[in-house]
């Protein structure tokens, strides 16, 4: 049987010391398309700034292709083959697409690769190549998402995090990002997405981990927790 | 009569409508719990309701008086008094002494204002911890500490603004029993909370705010099927999904 690529095990994480993380575990195979969904202050951006290694664990253990990362700083993450794309796109608004791009794979010295993988992640996302010479700023809200997945997809990810993609998007956008990300998973790479939009989220996903005041409260495949009493609980409380 | 009355608080900063015309009462004994999402409105309003905004437009009534725009201190002296998200103890200061202080506001003498800080600190739990440095308080102790300085004004309205944060179950579980506790007191309480699983079993209404605009005003039994509420939390799409699902089912 094959090894999942991310496990995470009774992770508590937070700041200052502060937990608002509880003993989170998680397992994610390579290739598959995994969501966590949960209200708001519920812990999803905390766990994703652990494993990319923007906080620490408090307790608990991150291993990744097999390695411990728990006490890794970002960069080496990175190099590891783990991208971050944040909540609220961080873009490089006065820079074009182009050079947008370039910065997700700052870590790559190739001239020659960084341009192969650009057309090949520009194939996947055909406005932003209309695009290219633009300076991001000029891009509408959905175009500068899709240029922040585009740019976390430069640096060659095995896994890809996207944390809150639908925030502040209009119903078909979200849904043309909903449809990227699944050619984005379908062409290998392990996709963890973070997610307030629960049926946007779980219809693509292949599993799902709701989260509840940080702790896993219900697992397992996206379609079977869409009809679930616990997935509403979760974020209502009751 | 409600003990206090909000209506048609509107709060702008600049172009941004932070509460737009907001109107709900609450009543003496009940326990009412403010809720909605990140950058619903919440803690504006609680900032207007105690005085720290003075609103752009409506008014509010405190046990039938209009405190509309009177200073912070003057509010709490009438009896509603709150407690800040981001708790700021002085630290220096014992636990003991930092509720002393908010007994100070309301008791005639010194022996008085003793008595009052003493149970308090036995109510919030906070006897082993009494005689620290406050700024050495773990987050649940100095989450504690913030409502038992509130608590020893004699509040008639006890505003709580996200008191359960970062607390582990069982310590949401403890703030939950001082909160009946306090009810059962004969306090009044307002609850602004994300920890939700936290206020919606304890909670005798609950006002739901989105986008500065009130969605809902129920009892947490109706609100937690309020499609509104849902689509504010969920998405528009799982609400629609759930109202299918709902009607679907058989009656009964």
């Amino acid at each position: 049987m094959a090894e999942p690529i991310l496990k995470v095990n009774e992770l508590y994480a937070g700041y200052d010391g502060i937990p608002v993380v509880f003993g989170v575990s998680l397992e994610i195979m390579p290739g598959e398309l995994v969501a966590i969904v949960g209200a708001n202050g519920a812990g999803k951006t905390t766990i994703m700034r652990t494993i990319c290694g923007l906080a620490h664990p408090l307790r608990g253990q991150i291993m990744f292709a097999g390695q411990d990362i728990s006490r890794l700083a970002a960069h080496r993450t990175l190099k590891l083959g783990i991208s971050y794309v944040p909540e609220g796109r961080h873009i490089f608004a006065k820079l074009s697409v182009e050079k947008n791009l370039a910065l997700g794979a700052y870590a790559e010295k190739s001239a020659a690769e960084i341009r192969r993988r650009q057309e090949e992640i520009l194939a996947i996302f055909p406005v932003l190549r209309e695009r290219a010479g633009q300076t991001a700023e000029t891009l509408s809200g959905g175009e500068q998402q899709m240029l922040a997945i585009a740019r976390g997809l430069m640096s060659r990810p095995k896994l890809l995090m996207l944390d809150e993609m639908s925030l502040g998007l209009m119903p078909s956008m979200v849904d043309k990002m909903m449809e990227t990300v699944t050619a984005v998973n379908r062409t290998g790479t392990t996709v963890l997405l973070v997610e307030q939009m629960v049926q946007e989220a779980l219809e693509i996903a292949h599993r799902g981990y709701v989260i509840q005041t940080g702790k896993i409260v219900q697992t397992g495949v996206a379609r079977e927790l869409l009809d679930s009493e616990e997935v509403r609980k979760a974020y209502l409380g009751m | 009569m409600a003990l206090l009355e909000v209506r048609e608080v509107t709060m702008k900063f600049g172009e941004l409508v932070a509460n737009d015309r907001v109107s709900f009462s609450v009543e003496p004994g009940a326990i009412v719990g403010l809720i909605g999402p990140n950058g619903a409105g919440k803690t504006t309003l609680f900032n207007c309701i105690s005085g720290l905004y003075r609103p752009t437009g409506g008014s509010i009534l405190f046990d039938g008086k209009d405190i509309t725009g009177l200073t912070p201190y003057a509010i709490a002296r009438r009896g509603a008094v709150r407690t800040f998200q981001v708790v700021r103890p002085l630290k220096e200061m014992t636990v003991f002494d930092n509720v002393l202080v908010g007994a100070f506001l309301n008791c005639r003498d010194h022996r008085e204002a003793f008595t009052r800080a003493a149970e308090c600190i036995a109510l919030c739990q906070l006897e082993p911890l009494q005689r620290k440095p406050a700024g050495e308080l773990p987050i649940g102790g100095k989450k504690r500490l913030e409502m038992a300085r509130a608590l020893a004004t004699r509040p008639k309205l006890l505003m709580l603004d996200e008191v359960m944060a970062g607390l582990t179950s069982t310590e949401v579980k403890a703030s939950v029993e001082v909160i009946l506790k306090l009810r059962e007191s004969g306090i009044t309480l307002m609850i602004v909370e994300h920890v939700m699983e936290g206020i919606m079993p304890i909670a005798d209404k609950i006002v739901v705010l989105d986008g500065g605009l009130k969605i809902a005003e129920d009892a947490p039994g109706r609100i937690v099927s309020d499609e509104r509420v849902i689509e504010a939390y969920l998405g528009a799409k799982y609400s629609r999904r759930f109202k299918a699902r709902e009607e679907g089912a058989p009656l009964g």
